[in-house]
């Protein structure tokens, strides 16, 4: 059997631009290179890395399995609520234990920890550690529950959610309800994560005081590029072969999939963990580059944005999710940030600020009704790949489907 | 002749005018206490105010006013008691009863009577009475107010007294209300403080409660034995329950000088570093401080040192609480009356929870109206016709500021809430239209795909709202008619507008069930529904069908819309509030049926009033637990509460 690169050329492509990218901002960046780029700038790359990251774990799940979350947006922020507990509680803590070693006296175990506390909760009225935090001393178990959470969470609600059969727009809007719900909660002053403060100062690695945050931020850019890589080339193994027919069966009919013995439910539940997993890492890496996360991050709206993300870049394909995701977030970041130059339309003057939502909503409208396989459709035009305008219809003798004469043309 | 006669009768007349100045009968009375008036002390006037105050005479209100004023005086030479008021060289006086001129006086002659503060206070207790029986009932009313806010001990014999010959049954049902709360609080009789409670017992009353309950006020004490027989103990408490922490019986041990007081950590910290001596403290070396043992064991140290103070450490203090009893003893001495207010507020308690419930239901109904308005619409595009329209909202969005702006144009609120409500559909059928036949009749084979589109069109919308009436809430005024509430008693009351948004969804209800099963649009919008093919075979052009559904059900947002912003701000903001919620009734109550909407909305409108009634400092709790529930409940019923069956069921 020929390797996997070959049979899945596009893997290759992918990995080969990821890496000339990466040495390319290397080379650039202030820290290792020319300076062309600036700090803040390889962040917002790095961010857009991950976000590609998530745009693939969106992609596996909607466009290879036909689940439409509107979840995985907060498995994202969750994975970046795990890393910025332990971000915190130990820069925390070495503030603490540097001001109490002054003291006269050498400080308690209980003194400490409640002086942390207070440093923590001091500005949602409280400086009791509430249970969650328990595991916030130690590195390992806290990077241990970046995956376990956002897992755990999936699989209690996609068990539930899969074996009651909910699917289709329900399942979406029961994942968008379950986004509000943790959202909602996370909001309140004693959920124990600082209510709608959220966690901050997440870009400051505790004991890394002396290197330069251009140090730092180029870091976390190969750590990003590199588990991007990784995870796509995990991504691109899961949808190739047998078990990738069959997520893709259950995309298209789904009944038929169980009837012919496959077990639906588990192959959705084994794409929904893994595919919050991957939300989990890609939120770990993300918001410490952002340096701050809230409750805001995870409302309902962002998920729906993942969502835009990858049918603007082309589902069910792994690049164009991310293609959509930097295309879409770097665009945005442009025109949101009043460096796109106002259009004088005499009467009226068009300001990006203001009018880019409008835009953004129009475009997103065309492109589901036009070009339904988004920008990465580009690259079927230019490898010669054709298909029938069906307007989602099926193919066969069913209700408004199309005869085979006309699906070919 | 005649002059003589008219001489004659004017000097009697002018003569009888002196006579009846002198000695009328207040002027009578007066004189009599004339001794107790002129002392003008707080202690011994008492009788001379209700001698005057039981007279019965006309003019003794107007006297004891005059007298709380410091305008009463006397004459010095016949001591008669004279209203004097300066003039040029002296003063004019006036008679007290007659209120004629009596000629004037020096200052000299004159003694001013000036009543000290106690006196005044008494005279107005007296002046109660007066006003309690004033032939205007708005001014009885008013005393009677005026006593229900600050009540004294001194108002409560004016008060008795002023009950039998009241005419108004209302102002006297008032009165004998007032005379019971005042009796609970000042009587010194127990059986009739006793008798006034039990009358009381299940009103609903606040002042009722605030009566009671400062009788009921507890405080908190310590003794070695048994508690004393003058007190009137409530509870006796153990150390370390819900009532009374271990640390709190200790600190009460501490403040009643039973014990000597605990060394807290911060103190301990600072006496321990006052002592450090060559890195050493009481023969511990300061490194290894770093526990609570070590620096207790320093600190016992110290103490046998004489260094610090003798303070309790650890076990001992379970033995200074084993050694004490606690409990709360009442303020008011008397056991009988406490029983029978405790009696009394039990009772009162049980029906101000009941009420309460009752309250709490009408919140939650008119949670379910709003629900139910705000989902109604998605029952039509999702419920019927199985479209995802995340732009739902933004339609609920659209009707609201519609309604604004017919504000803004007609500035009578009756008349523009009566023209937005049609304005407001117009409006938003037409969009609903406009979107049907742009981008949705494309999509009607791909519902995920519907779902992004609506959403694109949802943040377009938004957007475009912010970018025409910013970023700040618009108001949307109700009329007047519309404004307060119905207030049933202290405890249960509703506002008239959600009285009015709960008719506004019934009257929905009713037009919903109309045109769905009476007319021939709701026949075909069945049809198509059902069989799209079979119904365009019977002549149906399900077309114009599905745009004539999507518009009503987008008509029909628009109009909730104006109902919603008659108590939310609009913003641009509105409708993505309601936009889970709604989808959530409409799936909690099953898909195609309005019948199903209405019990989604009645269950999760009660079930959020549940949550937030029992924690009611966390409404966002509350609605955390209410998702978590939903995702439940669409476990064990996946279609909602009313499925669908058979052919209508689809799939």
């Amino acid at each position: 059997m020929r390797p996997f690169i070959i049979r899945h050329p596009s893997v290759g492509v992918f990995l080969a631009l990821l890496a000339l990218f990466t040495i390319f901002v290397t080379v650039m960046s202030e820290a290792y290179g020319l300076g062309f780029v600036s700090t803040s700038f390889v962040k917002t790359l790095g961010k857009t890395l991950c976000l590609g990251l998530v745009a693939i774990s969106m992609d596996l799940v909607w466009g290879y399995c036909g689940i439409l979350s509107l979840g995985h947006f907060a498995f994202f922020g969750l994975g970046g609520y795990m890393i910025g507990m332990w971000l915190m509680y130990a820069r925390t803590k070495l503030i603490v234990v540097a001001s109490l070693a002054n003291a006269e006296l050498p400080a308690t175990e209980q003194e400490v920890v409640d002086a942390i506390g207070n440093q923590i909760f001091g500005v949602v009225g409280s400086s009791d550690f509430p249970l969650i935090w328990i595991f916030a001393d130690s590195f390992v178990l806290q990077m241990a529950l970046v995956v376990l959470v956002p897992g755990l969470l999936a699989l209690i609600f996609g068990w539930l959610a899969f074996r009651s059969r909910v699917t289709g727009v329900y399942l979406s809007i029961l994942t968008q309800a379950m986004t509000l719900a943790l959202s909602v909660y996370l909001f309140q002053n004693d959920s124990g994560l600082r209510g709608n403060n959220g966690l901050s100062g997440l870009q400051n690695l505790p004991g890394a005081d002396a290197i330069a945050q251009s140090h730092i931020s180029i870091w976390f850019f190969w750590a990003s590029a590199a588990m991007l890589g990784l995870c796509y080339m995990a991504a691109a193994w899961i949808v190739s072969g047998k078990f990738g027919s069959v997520i893709r069966a259950i995309r298209d009919d789904e009944t038929r999939v169980r009837f012919l013995g496959y077990s639906v439910e588990g192959y959705k539940l084994f794409i929904f963990v893994v595919t919050a997993i991957i939300a989990g890492i890609a939120g770990a890496l993300y918001y410490p580059q952002a340096g701050i996360i809230n409750p805001a991050e995870i409302a309902p709206i962002a998920s729906i944005y993942l969502a835009v993300w990858v049918a603007i870049g082309g589902r069910g394909r792994l690049y164009g999710a991310v293609i959509g995701a930097a295309f879409v977030s770097i665009v945005s970041t442009y025109f949101t940030g009043g460096q796109a130059p106002d259009i004088n339309l005499g009467f009226y003057t068009i300001q990006w600020v203001d009018w880019w939502l409008v835009a953004l909503g129009l475009a997103f409208v065309l492109v589901t009704l036009f070009a339904p396989k988004g920008i990465g459709g580009l690259i079927d035009l230019f490898e010669g790949r054709r298909s029938p305008d069906r307007h989602g219809a099926d193919l066969g003798p069913d209700a408004g489907s199309l005869r085979e004469a006309e699906a070919e043309k | 002749m005649i002059r003589i006669i008219v001489t004659a009768f004017a000097i009697l007349l002018a003569l009888s005018s002196t006579v009846i100045a002198q000695q009328s009968p207040i002027q009578d009375l007066l004189q009599n206490h004339r001794a107790l008036i002129e002392k003008s002390s707080r202690k011994t006037i008492g009788p001379a105010i209700e001698a005057l105050r039981d007279s019965g005479l006309p003019e003794a209100q107007h006297i004891l006013e005059k007298w709380q004023v410091k305008e009463l005086w006397m004459r010095k030479d016949d001591g008669l008691f004279v209203f004097a008021e300066k003039v040029d060289g002296g003063f004019e006086l006036t008679d007290i009863s007659s209120g004629q001129s009596i000629g004037k006086a020096g200052k000299r002659d004159l003694k001013q009577l000036k009543p000290n503060s106690g006196i005044r206070a008494i005279i107005g207790a007296a002046l109660v009475q007066f006003q309690l029986m004033d032939p205007d009932p708005a001014k009885r009313f008013a005393a009677l107010e005026a006593i229900q806010r600050d009540g004294e001990a001194a108002h409560l014999p004016a008060l008795r007294g002023a009950i039998e010959g009241e005419g108004d049954p209302k102002i006297q049902a008032l009165k004998k209300r007032i005379e019971g709360l005042l009796t609970i609080r000042f009587g010194q009789n127990e059986a009739a403080r006793i008798a006034a409670i039990e009358r009381f017992s299940g009103d609903l009353g606040v002042d009722v409660r605030a009566t009671l309950n400062p009788l009921l006020a507890t405080r908190r004490s310590v003794v070695a034995g048994d508690p004393p027989d003058n007190v009137n103990v409530a509870a006796l408490l153990t150390p370390g329950s819900e009532t009374l922490s271990r640390s709190d019986a200790f600190d009460l041990l501490v403040s009643a000088g039973l014990a000597t007081a605990r060394v807290s950590t911060g103190d301990m910290r600072a006496a321990l570093i006052a002592n450090i001596a060559q890195g050493k403290v009481a023969g511990y070396s300061v490194a290894d401080l770093d526990s609570d043992e070590t620096r207790q064991a320093a600190y016992k140290g110290l103490i046998k040192q004489g260094l610090v103070p003798p303070a309790i450490l650890g076990e001992d203090v379970d033995k200074a609480l084993a050694s004490h009893v606690f409990y709360d003893a009442f303020a008011e001495p008397s056991g009988a009356v406490t029983t029978a207010a405790t009696e009394a507020m039990r009772s009162i308690e049980l029906r101000v929870g009941f009420n309460q419930t009752f309250d709490l239901a009408l919140d939650a109904i008119s949670l379910a109206s709003i629900y139910f308005l705000a989902a109604i619409g998605l029952a039509i595009t999702f419920g019927v016709m199985g479209v995802i329209n995340m732009a739902h909202g933004e339609f609920i969005m659209m009707g609201a500021y519609t309604g604004y702006v017919v504000q803004q144009i007609i500035p009578d609120y009756t008349i523009s809430i009566i023209v937005a409500l049609p304005m407001a559909f117009a409006v938003t059928f037409a969009a609903g239209v406009a979107m049907e036949r742009l981008i949705l009749r494309w999509l009607y084979n791909r519902p995920l795909e519907t779902l992004l589109a609506t959403f694109g069109v949802s943040i377009a919308l938004q957007q475009l709202a912010k970018n025409i009436f910013g970023t700040q809430a618009r108001p949307l005024t109700s009329p007047a008619w519309l404004d307060g509430a119905w207030v049933m008693n202290d405890v249960v009351s509703i506002s008239y507008i959600r009285i009015a948004i709960f008719v506004l969804a019934l009257v929905f209800l009713a037009v919903f069930l109309f045109i769905m099963k009476q007319t021939r649009l709701g026949l075909e919008v069945r049809a198509v529904t059902q069989n799209p093919r079979m119904a365009s075979s019977m002549g149906i052009n399900p077309d114009r069908i599905n745009m004539l559904t999507f518009g009503l059900g987008s008509g029909i947002a628009g109009v909730a819309g104006v109902a919603i912003g008659l108590f939310a701000k609009v913003t641009s903001e509105l409708g993505s509030d309601y936009i889970v919620q709604s989808f959530m009734t409409v799936v909690v109550g099953g898909v195609g049926n309005i019948w199903g909407t209405l019990a989604g909305a009645a269950l999760i409108g009660f079930f959020q009033k549940g949550i937030e009634w029992l924690n009611p400092s966390n409404t966002l709790a509350a609605q955390t637990y209410m998702i978590i529930f939903i995702i439940i409940f669409i476990q064990f019923r996946p279609k909602g509460i009313i499925a669908l069956k058979g052919r209508a069921a689809g799939d």
